[in-house]
């Protein structure tokens, strides 16, 4: 089984992620392209139906460690660092939103990794961030 | 509804209350903050609950299978625990500017009681150092508001699980305040 295959299936794997209905659209040397279509429980704001801060980081938390994972020089496992997340605008209710990441660096022990997720409007991102994760190397 | 006409009353009003009467304030206001919380979908989705003693508030994630983010060790996923620092760091920031719109005679208890949502500061950004991997037992968190100006708020928060001096993850995020309509 190739590192892509693995990364999806692990992924796939986690109980969060499912959770959110995130779905693996793309992952090749080091980019990550991963959904999560609108759902009425991540609303953070009950009064516009905008989905929450938290839920939008934990989708770009996930791409991030998914665009760590399948680089070229891919870790055995990875954990994020740091995050920081930089919201621009709100989502707009209903759309899905899409995370992609590029992992841009990586050395024996740090990866380093930007992100932007987007709705429907993709020309203005909803939010990007940046953060570093580490390198398990398999022994 | 924080940005209603000034009624008469507020903070004076509070201060000539009787220790019952402010006690009995305390506990609505409690009441209506924690349905707040709960009116929130996704606090509601990732189980959070609040606890309030004296002027510190103490955010509690009860541990969920659903929570996890490595199956393998098994670990808490790390967008989860973002999200719950940054609940927390809204909460605590959003209690404290609400409790002052209280005292000026911006916010009606009433309304605020009956569910209505009124605006709350908005993340500008929010950085989360995640230092050790969260156990898949209960968490807990508390912010520290590190300034509040009429725009802008930074706030500083920690998580811990066992161990209180162990914190797994701290984060700082600045805020945009709601801003009077002109």
């Amino acid at each position: 089984m190739d590192k892509v295959q693995m990364a999806r299936q692990f992924i796939e794997a986690i109980p969060h992620a499912r959770d959110l209905g995130l779905q693996l659209i793309e992952l090749e040397n080091g980019v990550a392209v991963i959904t999560m279509p609108y759902d009425k429980k991540l609303i953070g704001n009950p009064a516009t139906g905008v989905v929450h801060g938290g839920a939008v980081s934990a989708l770009m938390d996930t791409c991030s460690g998914a665009a760590v994972m399948s680089h070229p020089d891919a870790p055995g496992s990875t954990a994020t660092i740091d995050l920081r997340i930089d919201y621009m605008r709100t989502a707009t209710p209903g759309d899905t939103i899409t995370a992609t990441a590029t992992c841009y660096h990586m050395t024996r022990s740090v990866a380093f990794v930007r992100v932007t997720a987007t709705d429907n409007d993709t020309d203005n991102p909803v939010a990007t961030a940046t953060g570093t994760f580490t390198v398990e190397r398999p022994r | 509804m924080t940005d209603a006409q000034p009624k008469s009353g507020g903070a004076a009003a509070i201060k000539r209350m009787s220790v019952t009467e402010r006690h009995a304030l305390h506990k609505r206001w409690d009441q209506s903050l924690n349905t707040l919380a709960i009116n929130v979908p996704y606090i509601s989705f990732l189980g959070i609950d609040f606890d309030r003693r004296g002027d510190e508030l103490t955010a509690i994630l009860p541990f969920q299978d659903k929570l996890i983010g490595n199956p393998f060790l098994p670990a808490i996923h790390g967008g989860v625990t973002a999200a719950f620092l940054e609940v927390t760091a809204v909460m605590t920031l959003s209690r404290q500017y609400l409790w002052e719109k209280l005292e000026n005679g911006e916010l009606d208890l009433d309304r605020l009681e009956k569910g209505e949502v009124p605006r709350l500061p908005k993340t500008i950004d929010f950085t989360v150092d995640f230092l050790r991997s969260g156990l898949p037992r209960d968490a807990y968190a508390r912010a520290r508001i590190s300034r509040a100006g009429r725009r802008y708020a930074s706030v500083h928060v920690e998580a811990w699980q066992d161990d209180h001096t162990r914190f797994f993850a701290q984060a700082t995020g600045h805020f945009l305040m709601p801003q009077k309509r002109v």
